[in-house]
């Protein structure tokens, strides 16, 4: 054989042999159940929601796997996509409650048939240990629990093995909403303690990797890094039994990659899209793309007070009249949200967010900041997160143009995701940054605990205002109907729009996109996919 | 069959090299500007080569100011444009013109590259130098550092460098030099050392000149030849190791206008088909390293043909 | 070469390769500590304090001085653990040994697909020098290498799978309805035909294309430049002169004894070739979602995982004094004329 023939043999033959024609659509197997291939861009660190260190994405597997007492409704938006009800409870494990009559403690029953994946009964003693080791093990699962004030172990008692009650330490509108959140989750605590020990009675190593719930869906399988595999438990109680018979969540960084996938039809659902992708998936065929408003969760700029031009008012107005807001939400924010600028000059309810009443007028932030003590502007860093860059670079670079026009010079400062919670919202040591705090529980006095109330985490601006801190401690746990809540929580946000130490730019979508053949998608706060309601069409 | 060998002027791998050997009209310099013609004609590639390095040299000094729009100006009324006659190589997602930024990057490109590859070599070849001219505890100490640079991965260790220190072309430009050391440090240990007691070397010190002075001077003007062509591979190196670290976020910050940011920015909105933003920008790091590469074949050739490879 | 001094030899490489494995572990610990992120703060989850960090800081042992915390950590890596990775929850050591097939797989099927194309073009260029055959092979292969490979991954990605459907979803290593084989030696491909799978072969293989195409055009150029100067030399040396002179065809001359002597600095070149790759690999992986060590270490460096990192690095590292060893091991069985040296 000579050279020529040689090379040909061995050269292009060898890749054209091994290009497949194999390939296994997902679509073929909608059969009765069948299963859905979900891609995901982050990626699961723990099956287990109450280990420090687990990240959002594993909710995935608190809100699929596991159940809790409670649950929330779904109900219809405008455009017709499902949305959880965060105004209806609904029961998951507990067939019924009662309030007590002096309002200090409730009463769960919990449903007589309902099972751990071993077969055995989900009983007051496992809800009773799993709410215990959600208050003890500290970080952020301890801290949810706060938010409802279930805040010590003293306040569960398992009454009998059907019978649940918490006592309250305090009335709070918050603390049943607060049981429907992904962290209380229910345990089998017997087969959980086999696997304790001294060092570690909570079993945080054991169900780090192997769940022991009531859940839905069973954990088929987890390759860390790669995908989680869920099949359905056909004994669940919870609730409907899903459609779906199996689950694949498989974990691709690459967002276009994730974006060919769902448009070629190799995947069934891919949440949490990218706003520009979900504006132009939109108008693919044989692709829907849901977008709905997350809750109480805005895009703001921050301004800090310790940042000495800052504490001047009339700085801040000038800054908030000098961002380009429109074209901001055209090209940072693709139009996939709800616009926050240019609103009345009263606050007139208590919807929350609402627009505030700054829109774009340089003309006016050039009075405001020669009304200031600082006409001659001045240079402070814009302080982004890389991790968040998508929308924050583009908005980052159109803010820096806006307040150039009145003199204020603001390099963009690029911070690695990994630095981002420490220096934005532990130290609080941006000047000028942009932030995207959205609240599990929709309130805006949860909003306004979290995020205006000195020294509270998400309070990355210093912002400090006594008036402010008395109105939400008054309003955090009032029920809604009482009269004096409507007149309160107008008055904070008159006061969070005169100070305005955080600019509000938009309230984002969550945006997923799926098949045309997939039904039942519903949006929920925690801004995880709940794969229970899906089914394949 | 031998021919290439005969074609050559008979050299052998530690003599000084035919660019000092004097010609038939006796100067160097007509010998050194024949030899080069004899190449070219040889290989034309080199001339292509050549000719594309001067006009990305070119287009790196004056293109900056010759550009028809800012590099850094957004519009983003015209956003995502394909290329047409008012933007020749369309707009990106805020509305920048892709063709004032690709030649601004030009310089900003060719800087890292020659900045990186210029501290790897001054550095790198002189300790190498060092080494193998004195050999001893000098030779083990420097052999080992290097050896333990070369022992990472190098991109990793590069990441690693700017992750730590910060996203600053400075870092990136260290983080490229200190990747790239140990080439030179090796490089120039062993033609040092082969050349360390060759006749001309011995003369120079029995004439008096200090051991320094006879490095210097004497023996590492001629281990330079091989050190071009590592120089201009290197360059092409560097220019990628920067795009790389930008596709991980660790690279420039925006809005700089670089190659590798660009591509990497790009690289999300071929899918939605809006290809120009990441092909311009792709094609133009591709010619510039395709160039640097072709240069230091060319120069291998005219420098010290028998390594030709 | 006895088999007593190749031991010798052996042992003196690996006895010189330990200061610099040395060096790797400090530098990579200093490097680790120098990065901006904080770990403590990462365990402490998303609605930590102030006061949370700081517990956590000292349940970590970071705030214990570095010179303490470089002595715990050599302790630990005597025995052999390799610390808890804090972006994945799961241990390093663990990690990296599942890991490392996927990017092993990936690169020597590269590297197979790349000698396969190099070597032959580089004979070819060499036994017609200076001819519009060798200008065009040096052009080509100089284009393979002037591509970043994550460009050229992206690229390949709309071309074969978006626009032509050729090529499969780059969703990983196997397809997502099929299970990889039984483990024997971790490479999907290997194993599966091992087992006699030939679904599962198919499977694994049609994955594993368009990133080791990526791969292989990056290492294209060095291997056919080593093959072309290699042959160039001993095509004109003295003892291929002789042969030709006694009569032998060209196809002996070239086959029998050109080929294999030009053979030896290629064998060094692919070796460097391969553990440049290894760490390379790392912008590939990440386009195909490649659940190989190079992504492994991108996410950990980005969210500061210091045992990942350090894990990481000390791996390539060992893995490269081996790999260098292993191929002066090679050189000592094909050339009898190598022996020992320092």
């Amino acid at each position: 054989m000579n050279r020529r023939d040689f090379l040909k043999s061995t050269g292009l033959v060898a890749g054209a042999s091994l290009l497949p024609i194999l390939k296994h659509l997902p679509a073929n197997a909608a059969a009765p159940g069948g299963t859905l291939v979900v891609i995901s861009g982050q990626t699961i660190n723990s099956l287990d929601i109450h280990r420090s260190g687990t990240n959002r994405a594993s909710y995935v597997v608190a809100v699929n796997a596991y159940d809790r007492l409670v649950g929330f409704g779904t109900k219809t938006m405008p455009d017709g996509s499902l949305s959880y009800d965060y105004e209806r409870i609904v029961p998951e494990l507990a067939e019924s409650w009662e309030l007590a009559e002096d309002g200090m403690s409730m009463t769960f029953k919990l449903k007589p048939e309902a099972t751990f994946w071993d077969g055995k009964p989900v009983r007051a003693q496992d809800v009773k240990w799993s709410f215990d080791r959600a208050v003890s093990v500290g970080g952020f699962p301890t801290v949810q629990m706060e938010a409802g004030s279930l805040e010590k172990p003293e306040q569960f008692e398992a009454v009998d093995d059907r019978t649940f009650k918490i006592h309250f330490l305090r009335k709070s509108k918050l603390t049943l909403p607060d049981l429907a959140v992904p962290v209380p989750i229910v345990i089998n605590s017997e087969e959980a303690k086999k696997h304790a020990t001294a060092d570690d009675p909570l079993a945080l190593e054991y169900l780090h990797r192997t769940p022991l719930g009531s859940g839905a869906f069973k954990i088929e399988r987890w390759d860390a890094g790669q995908q989680i595999v869920f099949s359905r438990n056909d004994d669940w109680k919870g609730g409907a039994l899903p459609a779906v018979e199996r689950v694949i969540v498989r974990e691709l960084p690459s967002q276009s990659t994730r974006r060919a996938l769902i448009e070629r039809g190799d995947a069934h659902v891919s949440p949490d899209l990218a706003a520009k992708d979900a504006k132009e998936m939109s108008a693919k065929p044989n692709v829907k793309v849901v977008g709905t408003p997350v809750e109480n969760c805005i895009y703001v700029v921050g301004l800090n007070f310790q940042f000495e031009p800052f504490k001047d008012k009339n700085v801040r107005h000038a800054v908030a009249h000098a961002i380009p807001y429109e074209e901001i939400f055209k090209n940072a924010g693709y139009e996939r949200g709800v616009p926050l600028w240019g609103g009345g000059p009263e606050v007139t309810d208590t919807a929350w967010p609402q627009p505030f009443r700054y829109s774009t007028d340089y003309d006016k932030a050039k009075e405001l900041m020669a009304m200031s003590g600082h006409k001659d502007g001045f240079e402070v860093p814009l302080s982004i997160s890389l991790d968040l860059a998508e929308w924050m670079e583009p908005a980052g670079l159109l803010i820096q143009e806006g307040l150039a026009r009145i003199n204020i010079k603001a390099p963009i400062e690029k911070i690695p995701g990994a630095n981002w919670r420490t220096a934005c919202l532990v130290e609080k040591r941006l000047p000028l940054h942009l932030e995207n705090f959205g609240g599990w529980l929709n309130y805006p006095c949860y909003y306004f605990f979290w995020a205006y109330v000195n020294g509270h985490l998400f309070n990355s601006s210093n912002y400090e205002n006594a008036e402010i801190e008395r109105l939400v401690e008054e309003t955090l746990h009032m029920p809604v109907e009482d009269p004096e809540y409507a007149p309160k929580i107008r008055r904070m946000i008159e006061i969070a729009q005169e100070d305005v130490p955080r600019i509000p730019l938009w309230q984002p979508y969550l945006d997923t996109a799926m098949r045309e053949n997939v039904e039942g998608y519903e949006y929920w706060f925690h801004r995880q996919l709940d794969v229970r309601p899906l089914k394949l069409t | 069959m031998a021919e290439p060998r005969a074609l050559m002027d008979p050299v052998t791998a530690n003599a000084p090299v035919v660019v000092s050997a004097p010609t038939a009209d006796g100067t160097r310099f007509g010998g050194m500007w024949r030899h080069f013609r004899h190449v070219v004609v040889q290989n034309p590639v080199t001339l292509v080569a050549f000719s594309l390095f001067l006009l990305i040299v070119a287009t790196a000094l004056v293109g900056p100011f010759l550009v028809p729009y800012d590099p850094l100006v957004t519009n983003s009324a015209a956003a995502l444009q394909p290329p047409s006659a008012a933007h020749w190589f369309g707009t990106d997602h805020v509305g920048r013109d892709v063709f004032s930024r690709v030649v601004v990057a030009t310089s900003l490109d060719l800087a890292i590259s020659v900045a990186a590859v210029a501290i790897s070599f001054v550095i790198g070849s002189a300790i190498g130098a060092l080494a193998g001219y004195f050999g001893g505890w000098t030779d083990r100490v420097v052999g080992r550092s290097v050896d333990t640079i070369m022992a990472f991965p190098l991109f990793v260790l590069a990441m690693g460098i700017v992750a730590a220190a910060g996203n600053t072309i400075e870092n990136v430009v260290y983080a490229t030099a200190i990747i790239n050391l140990p080439f030179y440090a090796r490089l120039a240990r062993a033609e040092v050392n082969v050349r360390r007691n060759a006749g001309f070397a011995q003369a120079a010190r029995l004439s008096g000149n200090s051991d320094l002075r006879v490095l210097a001077v004497h023996i590492f003007p001629n281990a330079l030849p091989p050190m071009m062509v590592q120089i201009s591979l290197n360059m092409g190196w560097a220019v990628l190791n920067a795009a790389g670290l930008s596709f991980i976020g660790l690279g420039v910050k925006p809005p700089t206008p670089e190659w590798g940011i660009m591509v990497a920015e790009g690289a999300n909105f071929i899918v939605s088909g809006e290809w120009w933003l990441a092909f311009f920008p792709g094609a133009a790091l591709m010619l510039a390293v395709f160039t640097f590469n072709l240069l230091g074949d060319g120069l291998r050739d005219i420098v010290d043909p028998q390594r030709r490879t | 070469m006895d088999t007593s001094s190749r031991l010798r030899m052996i042992l003196q490489r690996l006895l010189q390769a330990f200061p610099s494995i040395l060096g790797v572990i400090i530098v990579t610990f200093l490097l680790t500590r120098a990065l901006p992120g904080d770990p403590a703060a990462y365990f402490a989850g998303p609605a930590a304090s102030a006061a949370s960090i700081e517990e956590v800081r000292r349940n970590l042992g970071l705030d214990r001085s570095l010179a303490e915390q470089f002595w715990l950590y050599l302790g630990d890596l005597a025995r052999g653990e390799l610390g808890q990775s804090i972006s994945t929850g799961q241990p390093v050591l663990e990690e990296v040994a599942r890991r490392l097939p996927a990017s092993l797989e990936l690169t020597l099927i590269a590297l197979l697909l790349s000698c396969c194309i190099a070597i032959p073009l580089g004979v070819l260029a060499a036994t017609r020098p200076n001819s519009w055959v060798d200008q065009l092979c040096r052009f080509v292969v100089t284009a393979g290498v002037s591509l970043p490979t994550f460009f050229t991954g992206l690229l390949l990605v709309f071309v074969f799978y978006y626009v032509l459907g050729w090529a499969p979803a780059p969703m990983g290593r196997i397809d997502i309805f099929a299970l990889p084989p039984p483990h024997f030696t971790g490479f999907y491909t290997v194993d599966a035909l091992l087992a006699g799978d030939l679904e599962t072969f198919r499977a694994a293989a049609a994955q594993i294309v368009l990133p080791a195409v990526t791969l292989a055009l990056f290492t294209l150029a060095p291997l056919a430049r080593m093959t072309r100067a290699s042959m160039l030399q001993v095509l004109g040396s003295d003892f291929i002169r002789t042969a030709r002179a006694s009569g032998l065809n060209r196809r002996a001359v070239l086959g029998k004894y050109a080929f294999r002597n030009a053979m030896l600095p290629v064998v060094t070149t692919l070796g460097m070739v391969f553990s440049f790759s290894l760490g390379a690999n790392v912008l590939v992986e990440k386009v195909f979602a490649w659940p190989g060590i190079g992504s492994y270490a991108v996410e950990a460096l980005v969210v500061s995982d210091y045992a990942a990192v350090q894990g990481f690095v000390l791996t390539m590292a060992i893995l490269f004094v081996l790999l260098n060893l292993a191929i002066d091991i090679v050189y000592t069985m094909i050339d009898p004329r190598v022996g020992m040296e320092a």
